[in-house]
């Protein structure tokens, strides 16, 4: 109990004194002068917020306006998206709230619904409202797509590529292609997927915005595993250009990055985005890599955004804090624990990679032919991941 | 205590630097520290759900002053007040504002609202119903941090899901208390695997003699009594002495260093069985390693947290269930030796192949605590 009394006080005079070196301050204190601006809110006065505002007091007057309050979460979910800032989902959640706890609300709100508890990882519960709807109406193709993805992520591939065949017919051809695609690429085909995507995207005269940015990502992401490093460099620059605050492309460009020893070029490109942890993490991973001075920093910063989720029993970055806990902390065993509990959850490539990476950092070697197992079982091609078979192979 | 210790800890980092804020889901930091039948508290709101709720940038130019968030204190009282209840015993407690304060967080600057409770009894059970922000962001969570006196820390996450939590207060009569640590000392032992294993490895010999280079049966009970009163007074009397020392912060060992050691006292003690170490003098290696047994049995208390007011009696208290638990192995063990210390099977089995065994656990363990590995 000494040692962790010692230990916390080491750690609060640590941060104490970091906070000093910061000019922030460590306790509550009261500002010395009255004009002097605590916070700012630059969504208060940004044009869309005050449409978004207009349309909540309408809804506040009208509670059983669905259209109204589908209008206000979907604008809501956008926002939330393209800022990275999960207050908004919670704000979209506020819109759903007449018909939140009803298990047969209306379809529209169902498919939101499942959009916002696929965000808080609470996948089944996500595809059990998508069941049901999709068994009232089997043309909505959003939560065709929404289930494709949760059951991919979660490694049903087969289950997912059923949902992806509903998609035909409903949407522009290359989304349905897309859906294919993504699935194929981890089960053994890669490269088909790759050149009937890419050449889905070539035919397309006219393309939602967002459906290209969606579309460029996913080759980067299959070309990037497939270890075509300049292909899929080209396809995630092509994304950026449509929209360069997709925090989820950036975050999959800086790996690429960070794969292909260009450390200095992930910092460059995720400049000024640290408000987002999952960004935060990979500019202080190659902070670490190029040995800066910022590194620590980073990772300090990185402790308290993590400590903070933790806090609140949010589990939804748990790929992230093992990472961290794996390549910043270096604290194998933690990083394990982490890695486990986020495969219970998700089994996408990169779940698999941190997974094996702190399984073979531990020597777990049962964990580490387990992964091994899983991915040969799949088929799933992936550079990385072959390579740290392979470390384990010899180890076997 | 480690997790409570961490959870202050993890409250007082916080922090955010001037430059970044992140963005995160809604949460907001309510701290209470109770004793007798007064409540003192804090509660740390965003600025930014405060504007959300009643709208603080009065001038709605996207900056929020200090003066603007003075002329609100009032109403910032109000809103947070209505929505937090505090009862206990089915009657509510009333509470005032004292004071108004600003603090960072990682997402942003937080309205810090002080308050003072008093409760029309002494709180054994705290009835706390928390709504702020839950009608305009579902997504928000109060996190709530209760102290006591005693030193007990309690946490709570209160979401639109469950809004209501009643918190039980630990502590009560001295007699209670040390009840309570005698209770977790019994655990303690009957779960620290390490130590019963230890013991063992140093009992299994006490219902036999050593004659030249094999092992006989011992003659009399009363021998083998003597023998074990010997080797677990000892070893009692070492670990309560480091226990003490070490719970009262006077001496202190990396935890890591005294796990490791405790695995190969035990690989010792085993193998002493199976080729002479300290033969005859186990009571000396029963005490000597008792010391970091000691240790070992101090971070367990570290982890439960010792009350402040009543810091000896607690400390006595696990002492004493830590030896009754003891005792409890010894009183099983002992008879069944001695009746089987003739037979085969326990100078064969139990005695070489149980030490052997034993062995081979604690070394496992010592590699494993030692190098930071997991050999499962």
């Amino acid at each position: 109990m000494a040692i962790i009394r010692s230990a916390s006080l080491l750690l609060l005079a640590t941060a104490s004194s970091f906070c000093i070196v910061n000019v922030t301050l460590a306790a509550p204190y009261v500002p010395k002068d009255g004009s002097q601006v605590i916070e700012r809110l630059p969504a208060r006065i940004s044009a869309e917020q005050r449409e978004i505002r207009a349309w909540q007091e309408r809804l506040r007057a009208d509670p059983g306006n669905v259209a109204l309050a589908v209008q206000v979460a979907r604008r809501n979910i956008e926002l939330g998206r393209s800022h990275s800032d999960p207050r908004y989902f919670g704000y979209a959640q506020a819109a759903l709230s007449a018909w939140w706890k009803q298990p047969d609300a209306p379809v529209e709100v169902r498919v939101l619904r499942a959009t916002l508890l696929q965000n808080q990882h609470r996948f089944n519960d996500a595809l059990a409202d998508l069941d049901g709807l999709l068994t009232k109406d089997a043309s909505q193709s959003q939560a065709w797509l929404t289930k494709a993805t949760i059951l991919q992520v979660q490694g049903r591939f087969q289950e997912a590529k059923a949902s992806c065949a509903r998609l035909y017919g409903n949407v522009a051809e290359v989304a349905a292609i897309a859906c294919f695609a993504g699935v194929g690429s981890i089960t053994g085909q890669a490269r088909q997927s790759y050149a009937l995507l890419e050449r889905s995207l070539q035919r397309e005269r006219t393309l939602d915005p967002s459906i290209s940015v969606w579309v460029h990502t996913l080759l980067g992401e299959i070309a990037a595993r497939l270890g075509r490093t300049q292909e899929a460099e080209q396809h995630y620059r092509k994304g950026l250009e449509q929209d360069g605050n997709d925090s989820y492309l950036l975050g999959a460009y800086a790996d690429l990055l960070l794969d292909t020893g260009r450390a200095q070029e992930a910092v460059a490109l995720l400049r000024g985005m640290d408000r987002v942890d999952n960004l935060l993490l990979r500019k202080a991973e190659a902070l670490h890599k190029l040995n800066s001075p910022d590194a620590a920093q980073a990772t300090r910063t990185l402790q308290e955004r993590f400590d903070a989720a933790r806090l609140r029993g949010d589990t939804v970055h748990l790929r992230e804090q093992a990472r961290f806990e794996l390549h910043l902390l270096n604290d194998v065993q933690a990083a394990l624990q982490t890695a486990r509990r986020n495969w219970e959850v998700q089994k996408e490539p990169a779940d698999a990679r941190i997974l094996l990476e702190a399984a073979l950092a531990a020597h777990d070697r049962s964990t580490a032919r387990m992964m091994a197992d899983w991915i040969r079982k799949n088929r799933l091609e992936d550079k990385a991941l072959a390579k740290l078979c392979s470390v384990a192979g010899e180890t076997a | 205590m480690k997790t409570l210790i961490r959870v202050l800890a993890m409250l007082l980092l916080v922090v955010a630097s001037a430059s970044v804020q992140a963005h995160k889901p809604s949460d907001s930091y309510l701290s209470m520290r109770v004793a007798g039948n007064r409540i003192d508290g804090q509660w740390d709101i965003a600025l930014r759900d405060l504007d959300l709720a009643i709208g603080i940038d009065a001038d709605g130019n996207g900056e929020i002053t200090w003066d603007e968030i003075r002329a609100k204190h009032g109403d910032i009282a109000a809103y947070a007040l209505s929505h937090l209840a505090l009862q206990t015993d089915g009657q509510s407690c009333t509470v005032a504002t004292t004071e108004h304060l600003i603090d960072e967080h990682t997402d942003g600057a937080y309205a810090v609202m002080r308050f003072a409770g008093t409760c029309p009894a002494p709180i054994s059970t705290l009835d706390v119903r928390y709504s702020l922000l839950f009608d305009l962001d579902p997504q928000h969570k109060g996190l709530l941090q209760l102290k006591q006196d005693n030193g007990t820390v309690t946490t709570a996450i209160f979401g639109i899901d469950n809004p209501q939590q009643q918190i039980r207060l630990h502590g009560g009569s001295a007699l209670a208390q040390f009840a309570d640590y005698v209770q977790h000392g019994i655990w303690h032992i009957w779960i620290g695997f390490d130590h019963i294993l230890f013991l063992v490895s140093l009992l299994l010999p006490a219902v036999l003699a050593r004659r030249g280079s094999e092992w006989q049966p011992a003659e009399g009970f009363r021998h083998a009594m003597a023998d074990v009163v010997r080797v677990v007074s000892a070893f009692t009397l070492a670990h309560s002495i480091t226990l003490t020392l070490a719970a009262l912060n006077v001496v202190a060992l990396p935890s890591r260093w005294v796990e490791s050691a405790i695995a190969a006292s035990v690989i010792f003690a085993a193998l002493n069985n199976l080729v002479p170490i300290f033969q005859g003098k186990r009571w000396i290696a029963a005490f000597a390693f008792g010391l970091l047994h000691g240790f070992g049995f101090a971070s367990v208390l570290g982890d439960l947290g010792l009350p402040d007011s009543a810091r000896a009696l607690a400390l006595f208290g696990f002492n004493v269930g830590v030896e009754l638990g003891q005792l409890a192995i010894v009183a099983a063990f002992l008879p069944l030796a001695h009746l089987a210390r003739s037979s085969w099977v326990y100078r064969r089995v139990v005695f070489t192949g149980g030490s052997a065994g034993i062995a081979a656990i604690a070394a496992v363990w010592f590699i494993e605590r030692a190098f930071n590995l997991s050999l499962a």
